[in-house]
């Protein structure tokens, strides 16, 4: 092999690691609410926050989030994407992203909006603004992880 | 209290590309470490100690490579710690530099690092394991579809356009054009930008900064050494840093104590660094602004947050030539910016590199005359890290709190 040659040899490498990753309490209880087709948001009496993705303790106030409040099935978009674009190990385009602040609740929530037709990617993300209603549509048989439901437009 | 008053005594970088064939990762660590204590006329023996600056290391692929490094920097037998903040780690990793000099600890410290963002081919799919198993990681949350976010309610709150993005694209090709060492660089339009293919609404593929590999490193001195080693230092006249809840989700909405759409982390950190470094009226003192922008749409926020004008007036001010490196009220990213070169784990430190340069006069041919203070800021994680520095040609006193 001449020195040039060497020069732009490259060496492969791949990593591969399997995780467990222990629930825990409170997203053990988010979890068993989404069994039964619920959204259980952390609250925090001493503030008035109620917390999504659930939360052990309160931000703001540092006591604890003791209470649970069910989260509308309703709530408005506060941000959104629609991803037109391959990435590895990531859902095929196109597809469309948002958080959500959920009724009863004061924090936004990421997840798919399906439903939408996104081959015209302008007009579809003018259908996304913040301040757009949306509406929680559940699996019909949920398993407990955070993708038992999406997102559709509530109209 | 801070005992010492700290300076860039030298300040450089390798030039950046998508591929280093010729090099490994920590030669080119040690290029950057080489040319800055050349560039401060030090040798090895008169570092104190060593701040390696890198960020995920899935990127290049050697985990914690930081201590592959060690010898290379020249970081054998001193002190030497790894900072890692996600996208900030740069600014982070310059700002525990200054600590470790204003704390009368050292006199010299050398700040180091080098990334190679493609060494894997998708950036993105690495980006994405930042985001937990339990409520997140599944809804494709990656640098690029969270900033878009963040951008898609800054147009509704402002109402900004895309061609108005695609204008900051422009520039920033233009600018990079005089500086050797940028990755992205040359004429292109604002057609050019807007016909790119679309990545995630706003984005086009040219909205969105390279994977660059390359190093950076910084000098940096308390007032004694300053003296012996420099003409005309940079000082270190403020830091701050600020970090936000990883929930991007808490940012937004009537509850939320902070703006997602307005990175306003980046607001709260440049104020505190204006008051250390004796800055009341930013647009008028500050000449120069070398921002952590790997995406189009964050300049006009950070800007915005920087206190150069009122929030969502930036992107008019843009379009009339606001932000030109040549006739702007203040040059933005006179290098290029990260839009144009982005080696992750050191990006924040080459914003400090060209801020510094401006400040030192050794910006080659995008020098700007008259540079008395210039503005270099750093952000990271979920939108959630966010470093300002501020840098200056002459000191003030030593900061009175920390």
């Amino acid at each position: 092999m001449s020195a040039a040659a060497a020069i732009d040899d490259v060496i492969h490498g791949e990593w591969h690691v399997r995780y467990n990753y222990s629930v825990g309490k409170v997203a053990g209880h988010f979890f068993e609410g989404l069994k039964q087709k619920k959204i259980l948001a952390s609250f925090a009496p001493s503030s008035g926050i109620a917390y999504l993705p659930p939360r052990a303790y309160c931000e703001r106030s540092f006591e604890p989030c003791d209470g649970w409040v069910e989260a509308g099935h309703q709530g408005i978009i506060e941000a959104a994407t629609i991803v037109t674009a391959a990435f590895e190990n990531l859902p095929p385009p196109p597809y469309a992203i948002a958080y959500v602040r959920l009724d009863n609740v004061s924090t936004a929530l990421v997840n798919f909006v399906r439903g939408l037709d996104l081959s015209d990617v302008p007009a579809a993300a003018s259908k996304l603004k913040p301040g757009t209603k949306v509406k929680v549509v559940f699996k019909d048989t949920p398993e407990g992880r955070i993708t038992d439901f999406h997102y559709e437009l509530a109209e | 209290m801070a005992k010492d008053i700290v300076a860039v005594i030298g300040a450089a970088q390798t030039k950046f590309k998508t591929h280093y064939a010729d090099k490994t990762y920590i030669e080119l660590a040690q290029d950057a470490a080489k040319l800055a204590m050349d560039e401060a006329g030090v040798t090895p023996d008169e570092i104190d100690a060593v701040v390696f600056s890198m960020a995920p290391t899935q990127f290049m692929g050697v985990n914690d490579c930081d201590r592959w490094a060690t010898s290379h920097v020249w970081g054998a037998g001193k002190p030497y710690m790894r900072i890692h903040a996600g996208g900030a780690t740069g600014g982070s990793a310059l700002q525990a530099g200054y600590v470790h000099i204003a704390s009368g600890v050292y006199r010299t410290v050398l700040v180091v690092g080098a990334d190679r963002v493609a060494e894997t081919p998708d950036a993105q799919h690495i980006l994405n394991l930042i985001w937990d198993r339990f409520y997140e990681h599944d809804f494709a949350l990656n640098t690029v579809t969270m900033t878009a976010l963040a951008a898609q309610r800054y147009m509704a709150r402002y109402g900004a356009t895309e061609e108005q993005f695609a204008r900051v694209v422009v520039r920033g090709r233009k600018n990079a054009m005089g500086n050797p060492y940028a990755h992205l660089k040359g004429a292109i339009t604002v057609d050019d930008v807007m016909n790119s293919p679309r990545v995630a609404y706003p984005y086009k593929r040219f909205d969105i900064c390279p994977r660059s590999s390359g190093a950076a490193a910084v000098v940096l001195s308390n007032l004694d050494v300053a003296k012996q080693k420099c003409a005309r230092p940079a000082f270190v006249n403020g830091v701050s840093a600020i970090t936000h809840s990883v929930f991007m989700g808490d940012r937004m909405g009537v509850y939320s104590e902070t703006e997602f759409a307005d990175h306003d982390g980046e607001h709260i950190a440049a104020y505190e660094a204006y008051r250390q470094a004796g800055i009341t009226d930013p647009a008028s003192q500050i000449q120069v602004a070398e921002l952590y922008d790997p995406f189009s749409t964050f300049q006009f926020p950070i800007v915005e947050g920087l206190g150069f004008c009122g929030r969502g007036r930036a992107a008019a001010i843009s379009d009339e030539g606001g932000w030109d490196m040549v006739g702007g009220q203040v040059a933005v990213n006179p290098s290029g910016g990260t839009l144009c070169t982005n080696p992750i784990g050191v990006t924040g430190l080459v914003r400090i590199v060209d801020a510094a340069n401006q400040i030192m006069g050794k910006a080659g041919q995008n020098q700007l005359p008259g540079v008395h203070n210039a503005v270099a800021t750093a952000a990271g994680g979920s939108t959630q890290f966010f470093t300002v520095t501020m840098l200056g040609d002459d000191h003030v006193a030593p900061r009175t709190n920390v």
